[in-house]
Formats: structure tokens, sequence, C-alpha cells
């Protein structure tokens, strides 16, 4: 039941953000702020992520291919799927929800604490459109972290496979183009707009139903990391079976 | 002015709000005191509109609140100007940018004349020159001071305090507690405050409402709350040293 309950909350809560909307002034300033403090903040522990993830994956594979019949450019070909397909687009989500998700329900949890939404709301401000919409509208730009993050581990794998001795620059490059299909950007870039939606309301929501102190903030930034995380995966599973399989 | 009509407000089928009747007169002061858990805050909260009451009527200048449509209550809301317990200013703006934010939400006007109304107000609370800092850079006292000037700049008819001497030394409290009063006279603002200290009573109790467990116990002046032989009164407020001491004085004729 207070499962339900709070899915319930939820759905009530996405109402109320695009419900009344706060001065087209205001709300332009605040989505500037959000897109620094969210995703230009975020795009240095993305980029350092990014290319040793795809460093990793690339001499991972090369020394598990000792079969002389698989060609070497299976290295830089498997690099790019796990990149492209799983760990762009989920496993920097999974961090973002750490980064970015406890960030958001700290924030709006504190201002929830110091009855700073109250005074929101006493002013005839809709609290939910004001805090909650600009982080929505900023995670628009979500994807381009994730194209990053696609570039530079694809450059990591790149520099550690042919830098580390594994194949050749030729070798790499021509896996890289090998049984390209398009759909699977398509794809990840689908997933990664729903992603960034959730990375902006689920720990949104926990956040600003928060009840207690100081001490209830950090709980409540913990319980939004773990149900972040499990609403990404569980959309990543749906996601890939619609679209993949 | 703000008319309360049988006003009844229930969590959980524990009723907290027990039919209250009361007047809050324009031009004054109004003081609600009473213990803990003895439905002050509900009270104010439901004034406010951050809660619904389940039964009786809130009338602002003679309109029922039941009765306003969806931009009357934003106009209302405009109207009110709030001083919460812990200041609840906005930690990420200045202190400017926090008395700016009325104006800039609901007003059109330029910004240098908001910036001059600003000013104006800051001056008016005894904090010109600290526009520039942030919040965390202020004293309690001087924070206090900011949300007033934050809950004054858009000029309300409504003033509603949540114990704004909590946490402040005496003397800082009576500076916030006179500035409430003198601004109340000063705009011919209706205000609400609430207050667990004996001293507030004191400086600026011009009218007082005393509730116990939900319901109206007594209404007064500072002047009749001395003169009050009743119990539930007396009880509460002689619990307080200075208040012996004061009752002491006027029985001994001083």
């Amino acid at each position: 039941m207070t499962y339900l309950h709070s899915i319930g909350e939820y759905f009530l809560m996405l109402k109320g953000v695009f419900g009344r909307m706060t001065k087209a002034s205001v709300l332009r300033n605040l989505i500037f702020k959000e897109i620094n403090e969210l995703i230009m903040g975020s795009l240095g522990i993305v980029a350092f992520l990014s290319f040793f993830i795809g460093a990793v994956v690339a001499i991972q594979t090369a020394l598990n291919l000792n079969n002389p019949l698989i060609p070497k450019s299976l290295v830089a070909y498997a690099a790019r799927q796990s990149v492209i397909l799983e760990f762009a687009p989920t496993f920097i989500s999974i961090i973002m929800a750490g980064k970015v998700g406890s960030f958001i329900t700290s924030s709006i949890g504190s201002m929830r604490v110091t009855e700073q939404i109250d005074a929101l709301e006493v002013m005839g401000i809709n609290s939910k459109n004001y805090l909650i919409f600009p982080k929505i509208t900023a995670m628009l730009t979500y994807p381009f972290v994730i194209a990053i993050s696609m570039f530079l581990g694809i450059a990591g794998a790149y520099c550690a496979a042919v830098f580390g001795g594994f194949v050749t620059s030729d070798q790499f490059l021509t896996g890289l183009q090998d049984d390209f299909n398009g759909f699977h950007l398509t794809y990840a870039f689908i997933k990664t707009f729903l992603f960034a939606f959730i990375l902006a309301t689920v720990p949104a929501y926990h956040g600003y139903y928060m009840k207690g102190g100081a001490l209830e903030v950090g709980e409540a930034s913990t319980t939004s990391f773990v149900w972040t995380s499990v609403v990404l995966i569980v959309t990543n599973y749906a996601v890939t079976q619609l679209l993949l399989s | 002015m703000i008319q309360v009509k049988n006003l009844h407000k229930a969590f959980n089928n524990q009723e907290v709000l027990k039919g209250i009747d009361y007047t809050f007169e324009r031009g004054k002061t109004n003081l609600i005191i009473g213990q803990s858990g003895s439905g002050k805050s509900v009270f104010l909260k439901c004034m406010l509109g951050l809660f619904k009451a389940d039964k009786g009527t809130i009338e602002y200048d003679g309109k029922p609140y039941s009765t306003f449509s969806d931009e009357e209550q934003r106009e209302l809301r405009t109207e009110m100007g709030m001083l919460f317990q812990g200041g609840a200013l906005f930690d990420s703006m200045t202190v400017e940018e926090n008395v700016m934010f009325p104006l800039k939400m609901f007003t059109k006007q330029k910004k240098s004349d908001m910036l001059s109304r600003v000013h104006e107000v800051l001056e008016r609370v005894n904090l010109e020159g600290n526009g520039n800092k942030m919040p965390s850079e202020i004293s309690g006292g001087m924070q206090k001071r900011v949300a007033i000037a934050r809950a004054i700049v858009n000029k309300p008819k409504y003033l509603f305090c949540d114990e704004p001497n909590s946490g402040l030394d005496p003397q800082t409290a009576t500076v916030i507690d006179n500035l409430i009063q003198d601004l109340t006279h000063e705009n011919d603002i209706t205000t609400v405050l609430i207050t667990h200290d004996m001293n507030s009573v004191l400086e600026i109790g011009e009218r007082i409402a005393f509730l116990k467990d939900g319901k109206l116990a007594w209404k007064g002046t500072k002047e009749e709350i001395f003169q009050t032989e009743d119990e539930t009164v007396t009880d509460f407020v002689y619990s307080s040293n200075l208040f012996q001491k004061v009752r002491e004085a006027q029985l001994k004729g001083l």
C-alpha cells in the first residue's frame, strides 16, 4: 500500500509540476542555473569515468581473445557495442543517480526542512513547478553528456587497445565501423531521454515529500539513490525488450 | 481584518482545532499564545491556506476564503507576508535577491525600481549595506530582519509571524518585536503573531488569543491578561518568572 501511495503521489507531483507555470523570465534563469549545476557540473566525472571504462572494456576484451581465428578488430567492435548500448547510457546514469540525484534530493529536502518550500507556497508560487520543472528541462540536455561519454569511452578504448599494443590503429578503426547499426544509437538516445526524466523527477519526489530534519535529508538522499537506480534498471530492461528484442 | 468562524481541523481523526471563533484586527499586533501542541501553528497554516480547514470559514476583509477563485486566491497570497520561525530565506540567493524575490515574481517593475524598493525596506530594518551578503554570512537576528524585509517588500495587507523570536537573545528579540509592531502601525497591516515568549506579550500584545487544546480559551489585551483570574491562562502565563514578578509588583501596587 505504501508503494502504491508513493507511486500515486509521484504522479500527482508531476501533474503539479506541469500545472501553473512560474513567470517565464524567472524560469529561464532557473533553467540555465540548473544546466550549469546538473549538466556542466557533471561533465568532469562523466568524462573521466567514460574514458577509463572504455579503456578497461578494450583491455578485457583483448585479453580474452586467445583464438587466432577471431579477428583482433573485435576489440573495437566489442568496445563500441558495450559503450553505446550500455556503459554510456545506463552505467553513467547510475553514476548520475548518485551525483545529480542526491544533489536534487538534498537541495529540495533542505528547502523543505527550512520551510523555504512553505515560503514559496505562501507567496502563491507553484513550488513544484518552480523547483522541479527547471530540473526536468535542464536534464533535456543530458543526451549531450551521454554523447560525450560515448565518444570518450571509445577514445579510451582506442588508447588502451592501440597504445597498449593489443591491436593496430587500422584494426581498431576497422572493428569500430564493422557491422554498425545506426538504430543502436537511436535506442541509446531514446533511453537516455527517459533516464534524464527519471533522474530529475524521482530524486525530486524524495526531496519534495520528505519529512523531518537534517538527518532525514541524508536518509532521503540514500533512499532516492536506491529508488532512482531501481527505476533506471527496470526502465532499461523494458526499453531494451521493446526496442531491441 | 481576518475573521475566523467555527474553525475545525483534524489529522487522522485527531481534532487539532475545535471550533475557533476570533477576529484579528487591522493595524494591530494580534498575538496567539498557548502551550506546545495547542494548535497555534495549525491555526496559522489554515489562515495561510497551507492547510484546508475541515469546517468553518476564514474571512479576509469580509470575504470567505472558500469563495475565492484560484486567481483571487493567488492575488490574496500576494497580499500576505509571512515570517517563518527559521526565517526561511532562500540560501542560494543574496540578501538583496531574497528581498527582491516577491517583486520579481509578482510585479512588472523595472529592475531599478525593484532595487530602490529593496534598499528602502532594507534600510527600514536597519540592514543597509548588507544586500550582497549570503544568508549564511549574517547572524540569526539579521536573518529574521531580512525575512521581515522580504515579507513587507510587496506592501502586504496581512503579516503572519511564526515565533519570530525563537533562538534570539532578549535584546535582539525586543528589536524584532518593536520592528513588527512599528511596521504594523505604519502600514496599517493585520499582523498575526504566534509566540511562546512572554516578553513579546508584554512588549507588543495589543490583542491576545490564548489557545488551549485546540480551543480559544481566552482573549484580551496585554493589560487584561494581568487582571484575569482565569486559571487556564494564569497557569500558563505565570509559569514565566518575568510575569510572576510583574504580577507581584502589581499586587504590591508598584
